[in-house]
């Protein structure tokens, strides 16, 4: 539980101020900012500008592409395939690139703790 | 044509008037999961077990259990509607339920899971003032799940009237009671573990049903989606309206993007889908848990928009409008038209099952907030006996579950579809705000938590208040009387903002810095998953 933990963590020395500050932390923190903070901001971007597309250019929503389908049904089903694109790109990189680093500092820090112990 | 409406007709009487076959579909549903639940229920001792169903579920497992807690009635039954009469706008709306994902799967899933242990409040006061923090989230966390419970209690009592042919008010209280007590014994006995089960058959009945119907409606339709859709512009009496926006949301437009704001944003603060991180073990579960989340209701909703369009070609928006329950009975009718009565009864008992699943998933989370959060740590300060928090969280769930059954009785006849979207409303606002600040905001402090989720939650709820909802129009709360003094069904384009500037105002403006020390261990914990609660072993 979390009160044996905290105990056990603070008998090991462990700083998490020095751990936070620390470049293998910095380096981790950062490349998990960069990916997520510019791919959440595009997202939302991309799904305002379909709803405001849909609220006031309704006549360019309703323009038929072929047959029945339209430009609005289109970019939808472009919301779900932009969905689970971001989805699949997130899932990849976060296994190849922050989860190995992630693993080295806990794993330190497990070594630490259980040193002390 | 008429004649194949006129047998339609016919059907749905003959159906409605003899509901054995509905109940006797549902009644089977409720045996098997009252079996999964009891026997799930063996190691249901500990407050990690009780809460966090022991943090042993997979994430394919935790994603069906969140596609079955997410995919509530509105979403299937009101989506299908919405699209088989007013076509795109439907499938509009849809959109916002799925993009909102990527919220939790980028900012908020891992961290949450790494940081917290049973309850959202456990992340948001991590490292700011317990218990002033603490408080005020239980509080917007009660609330978004009042205000849910209560739009899907009553949502059970409208579709009895639909699918049972049970119109009396006696009858819908008796099934809303049912509804309530069938929720408290499942919730009583299995935790979150029953709960999540119950969750899991849901989501495979109501998406396999979806599947069925969907293939069932394209064969028909030669598998072309161009054929489907030149059937509902054929039937539909508004004709090519149905391929572009403006039947539902043409009015005014500003309202449907302060829903969609809310939607986008509040799904990552609906406090039961937060919940649902603490059944993992690790955060690399819950990353694929809502992974998994996200492909089972994407394809869902891409399932619901040919499942409309379906409805309105084959059954028609005239013969929808004018059956009992109106938009909702959509699907119904198209699992009439399908399959006959026995497609009709396996859609209307997975109708139930899913009121069923998610009011039992609102509950146990509301129940767990209150008893962890309000009771063991700001009533107790935590000096509670290791059983004494679960042993509340029980008696919660029974007031919680009494409480659901005297609203739903109460607000039938009255027009509840607002409460969803204020739930959504309500968590974009008090929650999101606090949850991002406090994971990625250093200088963030318990002066800008609190303001946030006050504010955030006063606001949506002044701003409906004062709305159409409740005044001035003939489906408002107060028909016809007063005047509206905010224009909009929806306040998030407001309160959301407001969420976010209260959290920032509050922060610079307080005296007192927060501890330095709890804020780097947070950072650090949040990332790495050093001291994440484990699962528990049995």
């Amino acid at each position: 539980m979390t009160e044996s933990h905290d105990r056990a963590a603070e008998s090991a020395g462990i700083d998490y101020i020095e751990v936070e500050e620390s470049p293998p932390f910095q380096r981790l923190k950062r490349a998990q900012r960069a990916f997520v903070f510019p791919l959440a901001i595009a997202f939302l971007l991309w799904y305002f500008a379909y709803v405001l597309l849909s609220s006031f250019a309704a006549d360019f929503m309703a323009t038929r592409v072929s047959g029945d389908i339209t430009v609005g049904l289109l970019l939808g089903l472009g919301q779900f395939v932009s969905t689970f694109a971001i989805t699949m790109a997130y899932v990849a990189y976060a296994n190849r690139r922050l989860d190995p680093q992630s693993r080295a500092i806990r794993e330190d820090l497990e070594q630490r703790e259980a040193g002390a112990r | 044509m008429n004649e194949v409406f006129g047998a339609i007709h016919a059907a749905v009487q003959t159906v409605e008037n003899d509901p054995v076959l509905n109940i006797s579909i549902f009644a089977a549903f409720v045996a098997v999961t009252l079996f999964i639940v009891i026997r799930a229920s063996r190691n249901n001792k500990t407050a990690a077990d009780y809460y966090a169903a022991g943090r042993s579920f997979t994430g394919p497992q935790n994603g069906f259990a969140i596609a079955g807690d997410y995919l509530s009635a509105a979403s299937f039954l009101g989506i299908c509607g919405a699209i088989a009469i007013n076509g795109y706008d439907g499938f509009l709306y849809s959109i916002g339920f799925l993009v909102a994902w990527l919220v939790a799967l980028l900012l908020v899933a891992e961290l949450m899971r790494n940081t917290g242990r049973f309850t959202m409040a456990d992340v948001l006061s991590f490292r700011l003032k317990e218990r002033p923090v603490r408080m005020a989230a239980a509080i917007t966390t009660l609330a978004v799940c009042f205000f849910y419970l209560l739009a899907q209690m009553a949502g059970a009592g409208g579709l009895v009237s639909l699918l049972l042919g049970i119109g009396d008010q006696i009858g819908q209280s008796i099934v809303v009671a049912v509804v309530g007590v069938l929720m408290i014994v499942y919730v009583l006995i299995g935790g979150m573990k029953g709960t999540t089960w119950v969750q899991i058959v849901k989501a495979f009945l109501l998406i396999g049903g979806a599947v069925v119907m969907t293939v069932w409606v394209l064969a028909i339709n030669g598998f072309s989606l161009n054929t489907l859709l030149e059937g509902a512009v054929a039937a539909s009496p508004k004709g090519d309206a149905v391929l572009g926006p403006g039947l539902q949301y043409g009015k005014n437009p500003w309202d449907f993007i302060s829903l969609a704001l809310a939607l986008v944003l509040g799904t990552a603060g609906l406090p039961h889908v937060l919940m649902r991180f603490y059944t993992v073990p690790t955060a690399k579960e819950a990353r694929r848990s809502v992974v998994w989340a996200i492909w089972l209701i994407g394809l869902f909703y891409l399932l619901t928009l040919v499942l409309g369009y379906g409805a309105g070609a084959l059954v028609g928006p005239e013969t929808i409008a004018a059956a009992p329950g109106g938009v909702n009975s959509a699907a119904p009718l198209l699992a009439l038209y399908l399959g006959g009565p026995v497609l009709l009864g396996f859609i209307s008992a997975v109708a139930f099952a899913t009121i069923l699943a998610v009011v039992a998933g609102l509950t146990i989370t509301a129940a767990a907030s209150f008893a962890h959060d309000i009771y063991a740590s700001v009533v107790k300060k935590g000096n509670v006996p290791p059983d004494g928090e679960v042993k509340v969280a029980r008696r919660t769930v029974i007031v919680i579950g009494v409480l659901a059954i005297l609203g739903g009785i109460g607000v039938q006849g009255q027009n509840v579809a607002f409460l969803v979207a204020l739930a959504f409303a309500v968590a974009a606002s008090a929650n999101l705000p606090t949850i991002l600040f406090s994971l990625f905001w250093r200088k963030f402090t318990t002066r800008g938590a609190v303001w946030s989720m006050y504010g955030g939650l006063g606001a949506a709820i002044v701003l409906i208040v004062l709305s159409p909802v409740f005044w001035g129009t003939p489906t408002s709360v107060f028909k016809d009387v007063g005047v509206a003094i905010w224009p909009l069904n929806n306040p998030g384009i407001i309160s959301i903002p407001l969420g976010f500037f209260l959290g920032w105002l509050g922060s610079v403006t307080s005296r007192r810095a927060e501890d330095r020390k709890k804020a780097a261990e947070m950072e650090v914990r949040s990332l790495t998953g050093f001291g994440a609660e484990k699962a528990v072993d049995h």
